[in-house]
Protein backbone atom coordinates (compact mmCIF):
# COMPACT_ATOMS: atom_id res chain seq x y z
CA UNK A 1 0.00 0.00 0.00
CA UNK A 2 1.47 3.38 -1.14
CA UNK A 3 1.17 6.16 1.19
CA UNK A 4 1.89 10.27 0.98
CA UNK A 5 3.49 11.10 4.02
CA UNK A 6 6.39 13.33 5.31
CA UNK A 7 10.27 12.09 3.89
CA UNK A 8 12.74 13.82 4.43
CA UNK A 9 12.58 15.05 8.18
CA UNK A 10 13.18 13.46 11.71
CA UNK A 11 11.09 11.36 12.76
CA UNK A 12 10.36 13.25 16.15
CA UNK A 13 11.27 17.27 16.56
CA UNK A 14 12.97 16.67 20.55
CA UNK A 15 13.39 20.22 22.08
CA UNK A 16 13.98 21.64 25.46
CA UNK A 17 14.12 18.26 26.67
CA UNK A 18 10.09 17.13 25.19
CA UNK A 19 10.19 14.65 22.64
CA UNK A 20 6.88 15.69 19.99
CA UNK A 21 6.05 15.17 16.34
CA UNK A 22 4.81 18.76 15.87
CA UNK A 23 6.15 22.03 14.67
CA UNK A 24 6.95 25.00 16.46
CA UNK A 25 5.17 26.87 13.68
CA UNK A 26 1.58 28.20 14.00
CA UNK A 27 -1.15 27.26 12.49
CA UNK A 28 -1.56 27.96 9.01
CA UNK A 29 2.13 28.69 8.77
CA UNK A 30 3.58 29.19 5.30
CA UNK A 31 7.32 27.87 6.81
CA UNK A 32 5.48 24.30 7.60
CA UNK A 33 4.47 23.83 4.43
CA UNK A 34 7.80 24.74 2.59
CA UNK A 35 10.13 22.91 5.04
CA UNK A 36 7.50 19.53 3.72
CA UNK A 37 8.85 20.55 0.10
CA UNK A 38 11.96 21.05 0.88
CA UNK A 39 12.09 17.85 2.69
CA UNK A 40 10.55 15.85 0.00
CA UNK A 41 12.73 17.31 -2.57
CA UNK A 42 16.06 16.49 -0.81
CA UNK A 43 14.88 13.27 -0.17
CA UNK A 44 13.76 12.34 -4.00
CA UNK A 45 16.80 13.39 -5.35
CA UNK A 46 19.06 11.95 -2.39
CA UNK A 47 20.39 15.20 -1.28
CA UNK A 48 20.09 15.06 2.51
CA UNK A 49 23.75 13.32 3.24
CA UNK A 50 25.60 16.04 1.53
CA UNK A 51 23.45 19.05 2.32
CA UNK A 52 24.05 21.79 4.73
CA UNK A 53 21.18 24.03 5.19
CA UNK A 54 21.65 27.68 6.48
CA UNK A 55 18.84 28.57 8.69
CA UNK A 56 18.03 32.03 9.39
CA UNK A 57 17.58 33.88 12.57
CA UNK A 58 13.32 34.65 12.63
CA UNK A 59 10.06 32.34 13.16
CA UNK A 60 12.53 29.41 11.29
CA UNK A 61 15.74 29.56 12.84
CA UNK A 62 14.70 25.86 14.54
CA UNK A 63 14.79 25.00 10.79
CA UNK A 64 17.25 22.12 12.17
CA UNK A 65 14.42 20.33 14.45
CA UNK A 66 12.88 19.29 11.12
CA UNK A 67 15.02 18.51 8.09
CA UNK A 68 17.17 15.81 7.88
CA UNK A 69 20.36 16.68 6.47
CA UNK A 70 23.65 19.08 7.64
CA UNK A 71 22.87 22.63 9.22
CA UNK A 72 24.66 25.69 10.03
CA UNK A 73 23.48 29.11 11.60
CA UNK A 74 24.92 32.81 10.18
CA UNK A 75 24.53 35.76 11.95
CA UNK A 76 21.23 37.27 11.24
CA UNK A 77 20.85 38.01 7.46
CA UNK A 78 25.08 36.74 6.63
CA UNK A 79 23.95 33.24 5.40
CA UNK A 80 24.89 33.81 1.92
CA UNK A 81 28.08 35.08 2.93
CA UNK A 82 28.68 32.20 5.45
CA UNK A 83 27.89 30.16 2.17
CA UNK A 84 29.78 30.96 0.08
CA UNK A 85 32.61 30.47 2.25
CA UNK A 86 31.33 26.01 2.53
CA UNK A 87 30.16 26.55 -1.02
CA UNK A 88 33.60 27.24 -2.05
CA UNK A 89 35.59 25.17 0.20
CA UNK A 90 33.11 22.10 -0.07
CA UNK A 91 32.39 21.97 -3.64
CA UNK A 92 30.18 18.65 -3.86
CA UNK A 93 27.90 19.61 -1.18
CA UNK A 94 24.81 21.27 -1.65
CA UNK A 95 24.10 24.33 0.22
CA UNK A 96 20.66 26.11 1.05
CA UNK A 97 20.16 29.21 2.50
CA UNK A 98 16.82 29.37 3.60
CA UNK A 99 16.08 32.97 5.03
CA UNK A 100 12.87 35.20 5.50
CA UNK A 101 11.95 38.96 4.72
CA UNK A 102 13.92 40.55 7.44
CA UNK A 103 16.98 37.90 7.65
CA UNK A 104 17.38 38.54 3.68
CA UNK A 105 15.52 41.61 2.71
CA UNK A 106 16.53 43.91 5.42
CA UNK A 107 19.52 43.28 7.27
CA UNK A 108 21.25 40.76 4.51
CA UNK A 109 20.01 42.40 1.75
CA UNK A 110 24.13 43.21 0.49
CA UNK A 111 24.99 39.80 1.30
CA UNK A 112 22.33 38.18 -0.50
CA UNK A 113 22.47 40.86 -3.60
CA UNK A 114 26.85 40.34 -3.55
CA UNK A 115 26.70 36.36 -3.26
CA UNK A 116 24.13 36.72 -6.46
CA UNK A 117 26.35 38.73 -8.14
CA UNK A 118 29.06 36.57 -7.75
CA UNK A 119 26.80 33.59 -8.91
CA UNK A 120 27.98 31.30 -5.84
CA UNK A 121 26.54 28.19 -5.79
CA UNK A 122 23.48 28.42 -3.34
CA UNK A 123 20.10 27.58 -3.76
CA UNK A 124 18.24 30.68 -1.89
CA UNK A 125 15.25 29.89 -0.28
CA UNK A 126 13.09 32.98 0.37
CA UNK A 127 10.16 33.22 2.65
CA UNK A 128 8.18 36.20 1.63
CA UNK A 129 5.47 36.64 4.66
CA UNK A 130 5.53 40.54 4.33
CA UNK A 131 6.26 41.14 7.99
CA UNK A 132 8.34 40.07 11.14
CA UNK A 133 6.95 37.30 12.07
CA UNK A 134 8.88 35.84 15.22
CA UNK A 135 9.42 39.19 16.57
CA UNK A 136 5.68 40.28 16.84
CA UNK A 137 4.34 41.39 13.11
CA UNK A 138 6.59 44.45 12.49
CA UNK A 139 7.30 46.03 9.76
CA UNK A 140 9.61 43.97 6.88
CA UNK A 141 10.46 44.99 4.06
CA UNK A 142 8.10 43.46 1.99
CA UNK A 143 5.46 45.04 3.60
CA UNK A 144 2.98 46.53 1.46
CA UNK A 145 1.86 49.63 1.16
CA UNK A 146 -0.97 50.78 3.10
CA UNK A 147 -0.42 47.01 5.10
CA UNK A 148 -0.44 47.71 9.46
CA UNK A 149 2.03 46.48 11.21
CA UNK A 150 2.81 46.62 14.87
CA UNK A 151 5.34 49.25 13.35
CA UNK A 152 3.02 51.11 10.90
CA UNK A 153 0.37 51.48 13.04
CA UNK A 154 -1.93 53.13 10.38
CA UNK A 155 -0.34 51.30 7.16
CA UNK A 156 3.18 51.79 5.49
CA UNK A 157 3.50 55.12 3.87
CA UNK A 158 5.62 54.61 1.10
CA UNK A 159 7.15 58.37 1.80
CA UNK A 160 8.31 57.82 4.54
CA UNK A 161 8.94 53.61 5.16
CA UNK A 162 9.64 53.23 1.44
CA UNK A 163 8.19 50.72 -1.33
CA UNK A 164 7.81 47.19 -0.66
CA UNK A 165 11.17 45.54 -1.67
CA UNK A 166 11.09 43.17 -5.01
CA UNK A 167 14.43 41.18 -4.20
CA UNK A 168 13.85 39.06 -6.90
CA UNK A 169 13.63 41.76 -9.47
CA UNK A 170 16.73 43.30 -7.97
CA UNK A 171 18.59 39.90 -8.46
CA UNK A 172 17.56 39.73 -11.96
CA UNK A 173 19.33 42.80 -12.93
CA UNK A 174 22.34 40.60 -12.10
CA UNK A 175 24.40 38.50 -14.50
CA UNK A 176 25.50 35.28 -12.49
CA UNK A 177 22.05 34.07 -11.51
CA UNK A 178 21.13 31.22 -13.34
CA UNK A 179 17.09 30.74 -11.85
CA UNK A 180 15.09 33.09 -10.02
CA UNK A 181 11.73 32.44 -9.93
CA UNK A 182 8.75 33.57 -7.22
CA UNK A 183 5.98 31.13 -6.03
CA UNK A 184 3.51 31.17 -3.45
CA UNK A 185 2.13 27.86 -1.00
CA UNK A 186 -1.19 29.59 -0.21
CA UNK A 187 -3.13 26.95 -2.33
CA UNK A 188 -2.70 23.71 -4.00
CA UNK A 189 -2.24 24.77 -7.12
CA UNK A 190 0.68 27.52 -5.91
CA UNK A 191 1.80 25.00 -3.91
CA UNK A 192 2.65 22.17 -6.59
CA UNK A 193 4.61 25.32 -8.68
CA UNK A 194 6.49 26.15 -5.40
CA UNK A 195 7.23 22.12 -5.44
CA UNK A 196 8.66 21.95 -8.67
CA UNK A 197 10.78 25.36 -8.02
CA UNK A 198 12.41 24.02 -5.06
CA UNK A 199 12.92 20.94 -6.82
CA UNK A 200 14.15 22.58 -9.40
CA UNK A 201 16.90 24.99 -6.92
CA UNK A 202 17.96 22.18 -5.44
CA UNK A 203 18.71 20.13 -9.02
CA UNK A 204 20.71 22.84 -9.94
CA UNK A 205 23.31 22.77 -6.85
CA UNK A 206 23.17 18.66 -7.33
CA UNK A 207 24.39 19.69 -11.18
CA UNK A 208 26.89 22.13 -9.82
CA UNK A 209 25.51 24.79 -11.93
CA UNK A 210 24.74 27.86 -10.05
CA UNK A 211 22.94 30.25 -8.09
CA UNK A 212 19.19 29.45 -7.34
CA UNK A 213 17.15 32.28 -5.80
CA UNK A 214 12.87 31.20 -5.02
CA UNK A 215 10.91 33.57 -3.30
CA UNK A 216 7.93 31.77 -1.73
CA UNK A 217 5.14 34.16 -0.60
CA UNK A 218 4.30 32.61 2.48
CA UNK A 219 1.20 32.76 4.52
CA UNK A 220 1.83 34.24 8.54
CA UNK A 221 -1.75 34.25 9.66
CA UNK A 222 0.08 35.38 12.97
CA UNK A 223 1.42 38.51 11.62
CA UNK A 224 -1.41 39.53 9.84
CA UNK A 225 -3.60 38.76 12.80
CA UNK A 226 -5.99 37.06 10.88
CA UNK A 227 -7.24 33.43 10.46
CA UNK A 228 -5.08 30.68 8.03
CA UNK A 229 -7.99 30.70 5.54
CA UNK A 230 -7.84 34.68 5.62
CA UNK A 231 -4.14 35.00 5.52
CA UNK A 232 -3.65 32.47 2.50
CA UNK A 233 -6.73 34.57 0.52
CA UNK A 234 -4.23 38.07 1.24
CA UNK A 235 -1.45 36.29 -0.10
CA UNK A 236 -3.45 35.40 -3.05
CA UNK A 237 -5.03 38.73 -4.00
CA UNK A 238 -3.12 41.65 -2.23
CA UNK A 239 0.55 39.92 -2.04
CA UNK A 240 0.35 38.73 -5.67
CA UNK A 241 -0.64 42.19 -6.51
CA UNK A 242 2.40 43.37 -5.80
CA UNK A 243 4.76 40.39 -5.89
CA UNK A 244 3.35 38.69 -9.37
CA UNK A 245 4.15 34.95 -9.34
CA UNK A 246 6.43 34.73 -12.18
CA UNK A 247 9.21 32.72 -13.20
CA UNK A 248 12.05 35.60 -14.19
CA UNK A 249 14.79 33.51 -15.50
CA UNK A 250 15.93 29.91 -16.28
CA UNK A 251 19.09 29.33 -17.71
CA UNK A 252 19.89 26.17 -15.88
CA UNK A 253 19.49 24.22 -18.80
CA UNK A 254 22.31 25.89 -20.65
CA UNK A 255 24.11 26.37 -17.51
CA UNK A 256 28.11 24.66 -18.13
CA UNK A 257 28.87 22.26 -15.55
CA UNK A 258 31.38 23.90 -12.47
CA UNK A 259 34.64 22.54 -13.80
CA UNK A 260 36.70 20.25 -11.56
CA UNK A 261 37.28 22.15 -8.64
CA UNK A 262 40.78 23.25 -7.81
CA UNK A 263 42.67 21.33 -4.97
CA UNK A 264 42.42 23.16 -1.77
CA UNK A 265 46.09 24.42 -0.49
CA UNK A 266 45.83 24.10 3.44
CA UNK A 267 47.85 27.28 5.46
CA UNK A 268 50.22 24.64 6.25
CA UNK A 269 50.89 23.22 3.00
CA UNK A 270 50.84 27.63 1.57
CA UNK A 271 53.00 28.64 4.15
CA UNK A 272 55.78 25.14 3.51
CA UNK A 273 55.78 24.83 0.08
CA UNK A 274 55.35 28.53 -1.37
CA UNK A 275 58.95 30.39 -0.76
CA UNK A 276 62.26 29.68 -0.40
CA UNK A 277 62.55 29.39 3.23
CA UNK A 278 58.78 30.45 4.47
CA UNK A 279 57.91 28.33 7.06
CA UNK A 280 55.42 27.81 9.89
CA UNK A 281 56.45 29.42 13.54
CA UNK A 282 59.00 27.60 15.01
CA UNK A 283 60.00 30.41 17.54
CA UNK A 284 61.61 29.66 20.53
CA UNK A 285 60.84 30.94 23.80
CA UNK A 286 64.05 32.83 25.53
CA UNK A 287 63.46 35.09 28.33
CA UNK A 288 67.02 36.64 28.18
CA UNK A 289 66.28 37.95 24.61
CA UNK A 290 66.20 41.90 24.65
CA UNK A 291 62.92 42.77 22.83
CA UNK A 292 63.45 45.09 20.10
CA UNK A 293 60.47 47.36 18.14
CA UNK A 294 61.91 48.86 14.95
CA UNK A 295 59.81 51.62 12.64
CA UNK A 296 61.01 51.92 9.41
CA UNK A 297 59.71 55.01 7.50
CA UNK A 298 59.95 56.87 4.22
CA UNK A 299 58.64 57.37 0.83
CA UNK A 300 56.49 54.58 -1.01
CA UNK A 301 59.31 52.96 -3.14
CA UNK A 302 62.70 53.17 -1.36
CA UNK A 303 61.39 49.68 -0.08
CA UNK A 304 60.61 50.32 4.22
CA UNK A 305 58.12 47.66 3.76
CA UNK A 306 60.14 44.99 2.07
CA UNK A 307 63.10 46.06 4.59
CA UNK A 308 60.67 45.84 8.05
CA UNK A 309 59.76 42.13 6.03
CA UNK A 310 63.43 41.28 5.70
CA UNK A 311 63.96 41.93 9.64
CA UNK A 312 61.15 40.10 10.70
CA UNK A 313 62.34 37.61 8.23
CA UNK A 314 65.90 37.54 9.60
CA UNK A 315 63.84 37.34 13.04
CA UNK A 316 62.15 34.35 12.23
CA UNK A 317 65.16 32.18 10.92
CA UNK A 318 66.60 32.87 13.95
CA UNK A 319 63.71 31.46 15.56
CA UNK A 320 62.59 34.67 17.50
CA UNK A 321 59.31 36.05 17.72
CA UNK A 322 58.36 38.69 14.77
CA UNK A 323 55.38 41.05 13.95
CA UNK A 324 55.49 42.92 10.62
CA UNK A 325 52.90 45.97 10.32
CA UNK A 326 52.48 48.19 7.87
CA UNK A 327 50.67 51.51 8.56
CA UNK A 328 48.22 53.11 6.70
CA UNK A 329 47.23 56.07 8.40
CA UNK A 330 45.42 59.10 6.87
CA UNK A 331 48.37 60.97 7.26
CA UNK A 332 50.23 58.29 5.57
CA UNK A 333 48.56 59.06 2.24
CA UNK A 334 50.48 61.01 -0.45
CA UNK A 335 53.55 58.00 -0.80
CA UNK A 336 54.45 57.92 2.69
CA UNK A 337 54.93 54.78 3.93
CA UNK A 338 55.99 53.15 7.34
CA UNK A 339 55.85 50.05 9.43
CA UNK A 340 56.98 48.53 12.88
CA UNK A 341 58.71 45.30 13.33
CA UNK A 342 58.96 43.84 16.88
CA UNK A 343 61.41 40.78 17.22
CA UNK A 344 60.92 39.13 20.77
CA UNK A 345 61.74 35.84 23.06
CA UNK A 346 58.17 35.58 23.72
CA UNK A 347 55.12 36.00 21.85
CA UNK A 348 54.84 39.83 20.22
CA UNK A 349 51.99 41.39 22.14
CA UNK A 350 51.36 44.76 20.22
CA UNK A 351 52.93 44.55 17.09
CA UNK A 352 53.34 48.55 16.86
CA UNK A 353 56.34 50.72 17.66
CA UNK A 354 55.53 53.44 18.87
CA UNK A 355 58.50 54.22 20.61
CA UNK A 356 60.74 52.84 18.81
CA UNK A 357 64.66 51.39 19.61
CA UNK A 358 65.90 51.39 16.12
CA UNK A 359 64.57 53.82 13.60
CA UNK A 360 65.12 54.23 9.55
CA UNK A 361 64.14 57.25 7.90
CA UNK A 362 64.54 57.56 4.61
CA UNK A 363 63.53 60.93 3.89
CA UNK A 364 62.78 64.42 5.40
CA UNK A 365 59.06 63.82 6.41
CA UNK A 366 59.61 60.24 8.29
CA UNK A 367 62.46 61.06 10.29
CA UNK A 368 60.76 65.09 11.34
CA UNK A 369 57.63 62.36 12.25
CA UNK A 370 59.30 59.61 14.15
CA UNK A 371 62.40 61.09 15.26
CA UNK A 372 61.10 62.04 18.49
CA UNK A 373 59.88 58.77 19.58
CA UNK A 374 63.25 56.86 19.51
CA UNK A 375 63.99 55.60 22.89
CA UNK A 376 67.20 56.77 24.84
CA UNK A 377 69.40 53.80 24.19
CA UNK A 378 68.23 53.48 20.75
CA UNK A 379 69.20 53.88 17.12
CA UNK A 380 68.47 56.44 13.84
CA UNK A 381 69.40 55.11 10.83
CA UNK A 382 69.26 58.29 8.52
CA UNK A 383 69.74 58.44 4.84
CA UNK A 384 72.24 61.39 4.21
CA UNK A 385 70.35 63.63 1.91
CA UNK A 386 67.79 63.64 5.51
CA UNK A 387 68.85 67.48 6.77
CA UNK A 388 68.76 66.83 10.19
CA UNK A 389 67.03 69.83 11.49
CA UNK A 390 65.26 68.26 14.73
CA UNK A 391 67.69 66.90 17.51
CA UNK A 392 66.81 63.61 18.67
CA UNK A 393 65.91 62.58 22.28
CA UNK A 394 69.33 62.72 24.58
CA UNK A 395 71.18 59.38 24.19
CA UNK A 396 69.59 58.19 20.58
CA UNK A 397 72.68 56.94 18.32
CA UNK A 398 72.00 59.26 14.89
CA UNK A 399 73.38 57.14 12.03
CA UNK A 400 73.48 59.01 8.61
CA UNK A 401 74.08 56.66 6.15
CA UNK A 402 74.69 57.49 2.09
CA UNK A 403 71.88 54.19 1.16
CA UNK A 404 70.22 56.10 -1.69
CA UNK A 405 73.86 57.48 -3.33
CA UNK A 406 75.38 53.82 -2.66
CA UNK A 407 72.71 51.88 -4.17
CA UNK A 408 73.42 53.96 -7.27
CA UNK A 409 76.85 53.86 -7.38
CA UNK A 410 76.75 50.01 -6.88
CA UNK A 411 74.09 49.87 -9.37
CA UNK A 412 71.43 48.58 -8.30
CA UNK A 413 69.49 52.21 -7.81
CA UNK A 414 66.21 50.25 -6.42
CA UNK A 415 68.34 48.77 -2.90
CA UNK A 416 68.78 51.65 -0.74
CA UNK A 417 66.83 49.44 2.07
CA UNK A 418 69.31 46.99 1.45
CA UNK A 419 72.15 48.97 1.91
CA UNK A 420 70.31 50.37 5.54
CA UNK A 421 69.87 46.26 5.88
CA UNK A 422 74.03 46.28 5.97
CA UNK A 423 73.92 48.90 8.17
CA UNK A 424 72.02 47.22 10.33
CA UNK A 425 73.89 44.31 9.91
CA UNK A 426 77.32 46.50 10.36
CA UNK A 427 76.53 48.05 13.79
CA UNK A 428 75.11 44.93 15.36
CA UNK A 429 72.37 46.88 16.83
CA UNK A 430 69.13 44.34 15.92
CA UNK A 431 70.47 41.04 17.98
CA UNK A 432 69.67 39.08 15.02
CA UNK A 433 72.57 37.38 13.06
CA UNK A 434 74.65 38.44 10.08
CA UNK A 435 74.07 35.20 8.22
CA UNK A 436 69.81 35.72 9.31
CA UNK A 437 70.19 39.47 7.88
CA UNK A 438 72.06 38.18 4.82
CA UNK A 439 69.45 35.44 3.91
CA UNK A 440 66.50 37.08 4.66
CA UNK A 441 67.64 38.63 1.00
CA UNK A 442 66.55 35.18 -0.49
CA UNK A 443 63.23 35.29 0.81
CA UNK A 444 62.49 38.61 -0.03
CA UNK A 445 63.75 38.21 -3.42
CA UNK A 446 62.54 34.78 -3.73
CA UNK A 447 60.45 35.13 -7.09
CA UNK A 448 63.61 37.13 -8.54
CA UNK A 449 66.60 34.68 -7.49
CA UNK A 450 68.77 36.90 -9.57
CA UNK A 451 67.82 39.78 -7.71
CA UNK A 452 68.83 37.90 -4.34
CA UNK A 453 71.88 37.48 -5.72
CA UNK A 454 73.08 40.90 -6.53
CA UNK A 455 70.98 42.48 -3.65
CA UNK A 456 73.28 39.67 -1.37
CA UNK A 457 76.89 41.10 -2.89
CA UNK A 458 75.27 44.51 -2.35
CA UNK A 459 74.78 43.73 0.88
CA UNK A 460 78.59 42.77 1.44
CA UNK A 461 80.06 45.22 -0.20
CA UNK A 462 78.13 48.33 1.61
CA UNK A 463 78.54 46.19 4.75
CA UNK A 464 82.32 46.38 4.02
CA UNK A 465 82.19 49.97 2.95
CA UNK A 466 80.27 51.08 6.49
CA UNK A 467 82.60 49.24 8.44
CA UNK A 468 85.17 50.70 6.94
CA UNK A 469 84.18 54.32 7.17
CA UNK A 470 82.92 53.79 10.81
CA UNK A 471 86.16 52.63 12.07
CA UNK A 472 88.05 55.92 10.36
CA UNK A 473 85.21 58.12 11.57
CA UNK A 474 86.20 57.72 14.81
CA UNK A 475 87.40 61.28 14.96
CA UNK A 476 83.21 61.86 13.28
CA UNK A 477 84.86 62.95 10.17
CA UNK A 478 84.10 61.02 6.64
CA UNK A 479 87.01 60.91 4.34
CA UNK A 480 84.59 61.70 1.32
CA UNK A 481 84.37 65.24 0.38
CA UNK A 482 81.05 63.84 -0.47
CA UNK A 483 79.77 62.87 2.02
CA UNK A 484 78.29 64.67 5.19
CA UNK A 485 79.80 64.87 8.48
CA UNK A 486 78.12 65.43 11.63
CA UNK A 487 79.26 66.28 15.42
CA UNK A 488 78.10 65.27 18.55
CA UNK A 489 75.49 67.52 20.18
CA UNK A 490 75.43 69.04 23.44
CA UNK A 491 72.95 66.31 24.73
CA UNK A 492 75.96 64.06 24.03
CA UNK A 493 73.56 62.12 21.32
CA UNK A 494 75.96 60.64 18.86
CA UNK A 495 75.92 60.98 14.99
CA UNK A 496 77.68 58.53 13.50
CA UNK A 497 78.89 59.42 10.13
CA UNK A 498 79.87 56.86 6.72
CA UNK B 1 -0.21 8.08 19.25
CA UNK B 2 0.03 5.93 16.46
CA UNK B 3 -0.43 7.56 12.77
CA UNK B 4 -3.01 4.92 11.56
CA UNK B 5 -5.13 5.79 14.67
CA UNK B 6 -8.41 4.97 13.38
CA UNK B 7 -6.70 2.74 11.14
CA UNK B 8 -7.43 2.34 7.35
CA UNK B 9 -10.96 0.47 7.74
CA UNK B 10 -10.95 -0.84 3.69
CA UNK B 11 -7.46 -1.20 2.05
CA UNK B 12 -9.00 -0.79 -1.30
CA UNK B 13 -9.94 2.71 -0.93
CA UNK B 14 -7.80 5.64 -0.39
CA UNK B 15 -8.25 7.40 3.12
CA UNK B 16 -6.55 10.04 5.00
CA UNK B 17 -4.98 8.74 8.25
CA UNK B 18 -4.91 11.99 10.48
CA UNK B 19 -2.97 11.86 13.76
CA UNK B 20 -5.43 14.34 15.79
CA UNK B 21 -2.56 15.42 18.22
CA UNK B 22 -0.29 16.35 15.94
CA UNK B 23 -2.79 18.79 14.20
CA UNK B 24 -3.21 22.55 14.92
CA UNK B 25 -6.73 23.09 13.46
CA UNK B 26 -5.83 25.59 10.61
CA UNK B 27 -8.51 24.11 8.34
CA UNK B 28 -6.11 24.50 5.08
CA UNK B 29 -6.82 20.95 4.15
CA UNK B 30 -10.85 21.26 4.90
CA UNK B 31 -10.90 24.26 2.31
CA UNK B 32 -7.86 22.37 -0.12
CA UNK B 33 -10.06 19.31 -0.64
CA UNK B 34 -11.80 18.37 -4.01
CA UNK B 35 -13.54 15.87 -2.13
CA UNK B 36 -14.92 17.54 0.61
CA UNK B 37 -14.43 14.91 2.77
CA UNK B 38 -12.42 16.42 5.70
CA UNK B 39 -14.56 18.21 8.27
CA UNK B 40 -12.85 20.03 11.99
CA UNK B 41 -14.36 18.10 14.88
CA UNK B 42 -16.24 19.29 17.44
CA UNK B 43 -13.94 17.66 20.14
CA UNK B 44 -10.91 18.82 21.29
CA UNK B 45 -7.62 16.68 20.54
CA UNK B 46 -5.38 16.71 23.31
CA UNK B 47 -3.89 20.19 23.28
CA UNK B 48 -7.23 22.29 23.15
CA UNK B 49 -7.39 22.22 19.51
CA UNK B 50 -10.42 20.99 17.55
CA UNK B 51 -8.49 19.18 14.96
CA UNK B 52 -9.31 17.63 11.24
CA UNK B 53 -11.40 14.59 10.72
CA UNK B 54 -12.24 12.60 7.96
CA UNK B 55 -15.80 12.27 7.07
CA UNK B 56 -15.04 8.24 6.39
CA UNK B 57 -16.38 8.29 2.88
CA UNK B 58 -14.96 10.06 -0.81
CA UNK B 59 -11.42 10.31 -0.44
CA UNK B 60 -9.91 10.13 -3.84
CA UNK B 61 -5.88 10.03 -2.67
CA UNK B 62 -5.22 12.99 -4.30
CA UNK B 63 -2.71 14.10 -1.39
CA UNK B 64 -4.03 17.83 -1.98
CA UNK B 65 -4.75 17.64 1.83
CA UNK B 66 -1.14 16.70 2.51
CA UNK B 67 0.63 19.16 0.41
CA UNK B 68 -1.46 21.94 2.03
CA UNK B 69 -0.77 20.97 5.74
CA UNK B 70 1.83 22.79 7.71
CA UNK B 71 2.38 20.02 9.70
CA UNK B 72 4.62 17.25 8.93
CA UNK B 73 2.83 14.58 10.80
CA UNK B 74 -0.38 15.29 10.82
CA UNK B 75 -1.78 13.62 7.84
CA UNK B 76 -0.26 10.74 5.70
CA UNK B 77 -2.64 9.72 3.09
CA UNK B 78 -3.11 6.24 2.79
CA UNK B 79 -3.83 4.90 -1.26
CA UNK B 80 -4.10 1.32 -2.53
S1 LIG C 1 4.62 34.12 13.41
FE1 LIG C 1 4.05 33.84 11.30
S2 LIG C 1 5.86 33.05 10.29
FE2 LIG C 1 6.18 32.83 12.47
S3 LIG C 1 5.51 30.76 12.91
FE3 LIG C 1 3.76 32.09 13.27
S4 LIG C 1 2.67 32.12 11.35
FE4 LIG C 1 4.70 31.29 10.94
S1 LIG D 1 -6.34 12.88 -0.25
FE1 LIG D 1 -7.48 14.32 -1.46
S2 LIG D 1 -9.52 13.58 -1.37
FE2 LIG D 1 -8.45 12.52 0.25
S3 LIG D 1 -8.82 13.76 2.02
FE3 LIG D 1 -6.93 14.48 1.14
S4 LIG D 1 -7.52 16.12 -0.21
FE4 LIG D 1 -9.36 14.99 0.30
S1 LIG E 1 -3.95 21.42 7.37
FE1 LIG E 1 -2.97 20.11 8.85
S2 LIG E 1 -2.90 21.29 10.71
FE2 LIG E 1 -4.36 22.27 9.36
S3 LIG E 1 -6.29 21.42 9.92
FE3 LIG E 1 -5.52 20.18 8.29
S4 LIG E 1 -4.43 18.54 9.28
FE4 LIG E 1 -4.76 20.10 10.79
Amino acid sequence: MAQIKTTGMYKSFPRSGSDTKTSHYCAGCGHGIVHKLIAEALFDLELQDETIIFNPVGCSVFGYYYLDAGHISAAHGRSPSAATGIARTLKDRTIICYQGDGDLGAIGLNSTLQAANRGEHIAVIFINNATYGMTGGQMAPTTLAGMKTRTTPFGRDPLTDGYPLHVCEMINELKAPVYIERVSVADTRRIMKARKAVRKALKIQKENRGYAFVEIIAPCPIGLKSTPLETARFCMEEMEAEFPLVCLRDNSADQPLLPTPKKIVSVKDFFENSGTDLGISTAVPDESFKELRMKFSGYGGQGVLSLGLWLAEAARIDRRFTTWFPSYGPEQRGGAASCAVVVSGRTVGSPDADHPDLLVAMNQVAYERFIGDVLPGGFAFVDLTVPINVEPRAGVRLISVPALKLAEEFGITQSANTVILAAISAFGVSNLSRESLLSSLDAGFRKKPELAIKNKKLFVKAETWIKDQWKSSEVRECESAEIAASEDTAHGTGRGIC
Amino acid sequence: MPLNESGNVNPKQPMPLINAAECKGCERCVEACPAKCLRISDKLNCRGVKAVEYIGKGCTGCGICFYNCPEPYAIVIDKP
